[in-house]
């Protein structure tokens, strides 16, 4: 029995789970469909269209750039292009879409050195730069009004104002009607229940820590309750209009848990997810803009690096105060 | 009650449904037995050329003593069996280098050396006497560790010793020889645990079985109902529930500090097979020359549970269990998550071997690694609560005092972040590299 030359010499450990970024991305993708369905559902065709303009916009791009023929490759660029999709209004011109996702890829994530070396979640680039750019398209206080299992209507010619531009427009909708998500409002952060659903897959299968999400919505409900002036009967509701309404549950469980942007601890993550919440609301409650998810998480994902140098875990066995 | 557990760690497939059901097979002993004059943890042993007149052309006896080093930490080796030396020098070792080595052609008469004889009871034995006998015997961890015995069994003054841990949690996916032994020596098990009990003047015995082996776990539990100071625990299956530090945390809620050996909760851990060893060692004079192992994976035609001569070659014993199939990708000594995976066949059991493994590509999942997506996986799998990704990273970047911040010392080495990583980074191999190189400043 000859085996020298064919047997392979590694480190140990000599198995590795089958998990790859390919099959993370996957499960996201998995956990977002119910968020895309709802959209489509409520938005009609333009809905679709912006969905796929994006994420095939975002996949060439990253392929084009890396000079790769396999335009799909570890999943990441086409969870980008879905994310951003979803915070995008289903008004949004295809080309808007287009230059939204090139930008997200190139900007947001190509130039620091591909993945695993951004420092901004891409798809919160991308937006930003569209909201910079475009104000008239994205300007984030009117919005199209969904269309309910309307497939082929036009939605672009109704449109509402968020329910975050003031008490009186937001009591016009029950916390119910909030929760399923027809409201007008970006392609997926309506449903809360869709994108609740999705985030529990992934705490369900380990890709997502509680604490970022836990520690952001909670914030966001704690000051809704201290400061959001009480309306919908008592300060409770209140508190609970601001977790859902806007874009808290997107931001929350998907774009506040991206791998690459946040802490590695888990001290660290519930830091920041309470720092998103924190700067979410004082946004939105002191600041000029409706809504302040975006810039909230994006402000934290430029602290990462410092929290995660301050929340270095107790080992096991370990001393507090020791080295 | 509710069980206690450890935190982090994996559940890897464990495989274990190929071999848990097979009892021990006795494999006859081989046309050439490879005994390498280091099997342990410590100072390598010498041959013993002067004394004992071990030399090529010699004829020993099974049992003899081969080679041996004064120092506290080491532990001699044996003649697995009757024969003549046919070589003396390097030979392939299952740690990867050459190792000088007493090779035997055996005469198949098995003869052991006349001063193998009974040590006597238990009871008539002192605490010195059981550390003389273990020492002599050559015994070290069965588990893989291969840290001499005896050693564990002398704790200095300041540091008595309370509780004797059995482990049998057995964690290694594909292993199940300690399973069997469980099953099949369970009376040797128990008699090895008292003897230490009474080397180390402790006061309790616990057996700590993996929950996935229940039939060893009724079967040891309604021996020791007689015994008042000894009591079977049920331990979560997870990976790695038998390293040393999870495993008394669970069996006892002590929690080893950082940086320091069990006996600092006064806690000593000793593997059902080194328990069985010890037993031997006693009731039969018998020096450590077999061991019981796994052969088993896809690789392998027929999986069995084995008990072979220490020294027996892996090309051998994967013979008598029918062969290699061609798709085999990895040859592994040991465990798939902490053994080391070998170049070739041609080299022998040591006493720290516990399974012989042929792995298929489908089982090693090979892949190339992707730059760290910062998933904290790793983070969270890590039962020391370490920052693996970190410290991986600060040894690649040759920053060997920020690894040390990050307690890279503290790393077992168990594997289960390099396991998790879906980026398919070989984190423990970089922090092994960081470890190596701190030690070796701390050296200078």
């Amino acid at each position: 029995m000859i085996i020298n030359g064919k047997l392979i010499v590694s480190s140990s450990p000599l198995i590795r789970s089958a998990e790859t970024i390919r099959s993370v991305m996957m499960d996201v993708i998995i956990a977002l469909f119910p968020a895309a369905l709802m959209a489509v559902l409520l938005f009609g065709y333009r809905a679709l269209i912006t969905i796929i303009f994006a994420v095939v916009a975002a996949m060439l791009t990253e392929a084009i750039w890396r000079r790769k023929r396999d335009i799909f490759s570890d999943g990441t660029a086409a969870v980008t292009g879905l994310l951003l999709a979803l915070i995008l209004p289903a008004t949004a011109p295809w080309w808007l879409v287009v230059v939204g996702s090139a930008s997200a890829i190139i900007i947001g994530k190509q130039v620091f050195g591909g993945i695993g070396y951004n420092i901004f979640n891409p798809a919160l680039v991308g937006r930003a730069i569209l909201v910079v750019s475009w104000g008239g398209h994205m300007a984030g206080d009117i919005w199209p009004s969904p269309q309910p299992f309307a497939f082929g209507h036009d939605i672009s010619a109704v449109t509402g104002a968020t329910v975050l531009a003031s008490q009186e427009k937001a009591v016009t909708y029950s916390l119910a009607e909030l929760f399923i998500g027809n409201i007008a409002g970006s392609l997926g952060e309506t449903s809360a229940l869709a994108l609740l659903i999705g985030g529990f897959w992934l705490v369900y299968k380990g890709h997502i820590d509680f604490r970022i999400p836990g520690g952001f919505i909670g914030t966001v409900f704690i000051m809704g309750v201290l400061f959001g002036g009480g309306f919908y009967g008592n300060i409770f509701m209140t508190g609970l209009f601001h977790v859902v309404a806007g874009g808290v549950m997107i931001g929350a469980i998907y774009m506040a848990t991206d791998f690459v942007t946040t802490p590695v601890t888990p001290g660290g993550r519930l830091i920041f997810g309470v720092g998103c919440g924190l700067i979410t609301m004082l946004i939105r409650l002191w600041g000029a803009l409706p809504e302040g998810v975006t810039y909230g998480i994006l402000l934290m994902n430029a602290f990462t690096p410092i929290i995660d140098r301050f929340t270095i875990p107790q080992r096991f066995g370990g001393v507090k105060e020791s080295a | 009650m509710a069980q206690l557990s450890f935190r982090g760690g994996v559940h890897p497939d464990d495989a274990k449904e190929m071999t848990s059901k097979l009892a021990i097979v006795k494999m006859p002993i081989p046309g050439k037995i490879v005994v390498p004059m280091q099997q342990h943890i410590g100072a390598p042993c010498e041959l013993l050329a002067d004394v004992e007149k071990i030399e090529k052309g010699c004829y020993v006896k099974a049992g003899q003593k081969l080679g041996d080093n004064k120092g506290f930490v080491s532990a001699p080796v044996h003649a697995p069996t009757s024969g003549t030396v046919i070589d003396i020098g390097p030979y392939n070792h299952p740690l990867g280098m050459k190792i000088t080595a007493v090779t035997i052609e055996p005469d198949g008469k098995d003869e052991w050396a006349e001063n193998i004889k009974p040590a006597g009871n238990l009871e008539d034995l002192s605490p010195d006497d059981i550390r003389k006998i273990v020492r002599e015997a050559g015994i070290v961890g069965l588990g893989g560790a291969t840290f001499p015995a005896h050693v564990k069994l002398s704790p200095p003054q300041e540091k008595p010793i309370d509780v004797v841990i059995i482990n049998g949690a057995e964690c290694e996916p594909y292993l199940t020889a300690d399973h069997r032994v469980m099953l099949e020596k369970s009376e040797e098990i128990l008699f090895g645990l008292k003897a230490m009990i009474k080397a180390l003047g402790a006061v309790e015995g616990i057996i700590g079985i993996e929950n996935n082996k229940p039939d060893a776990f009724n079967l040891m539990e309604s021996l020791v109902a007689e015994e008042e100071n000894i009591r079977v625990c049920s331990l979560p299956t997870k990976y790695p529930q038998g390293a040393e530090k999870m495993l008394i945390q669970v069996t006892t809620g002590r929690t080893v500090p950082a940086g320091e050996l069990p006996m600092e909760v006064g806690v000593v851990n000793h593997n059902v097979g080194t328990a069985v060893a010890i037993t031997q060692a006693i009731r039969e004079g018998k020096p450590l020359v077999e061991r019981v192992l796994t052969v088993t994976g896809s690789g392998v035609n027929k999986p069995a549970n084995l008990q072979v001569r220490l020294g027996t070659l892996a090309s051998e014993i994967l013979e008598y269990c029918g062969g290699l199939k061609e798709t085999t990708a990895k040859l592994v000594m040991g465990g798939p998550m902490m053994g080391l995976a070998q170049p070739n066949a041609d080299v022998p059991i040591i006493k720290g071997t516990s399974g012989v493994l042929a792995l298929t590509s489908e089982d090693v999942f090979l892949s190339e690694s992707s730059p760290c997506i910062r998933c904290a996986k790793c983070v969270s799998v890590c039962p020391m609560n370490l920052m693996p990704t970190s410290i991986a990273q600060a040894s690649e970047h040759a920053n060997y005092k920020q690894a040390e911040k990050l307690y890279a010392l503290d790393c077992f080495e168990c594997g289960c972040c390099s396991y998790i990583c879906p980026s398919k980074i070989p984190l423990v191999q970089w922090i092994r590299i960081g470890k190596n190189e701190i030690m070796k400043s701390k050296n200078n």
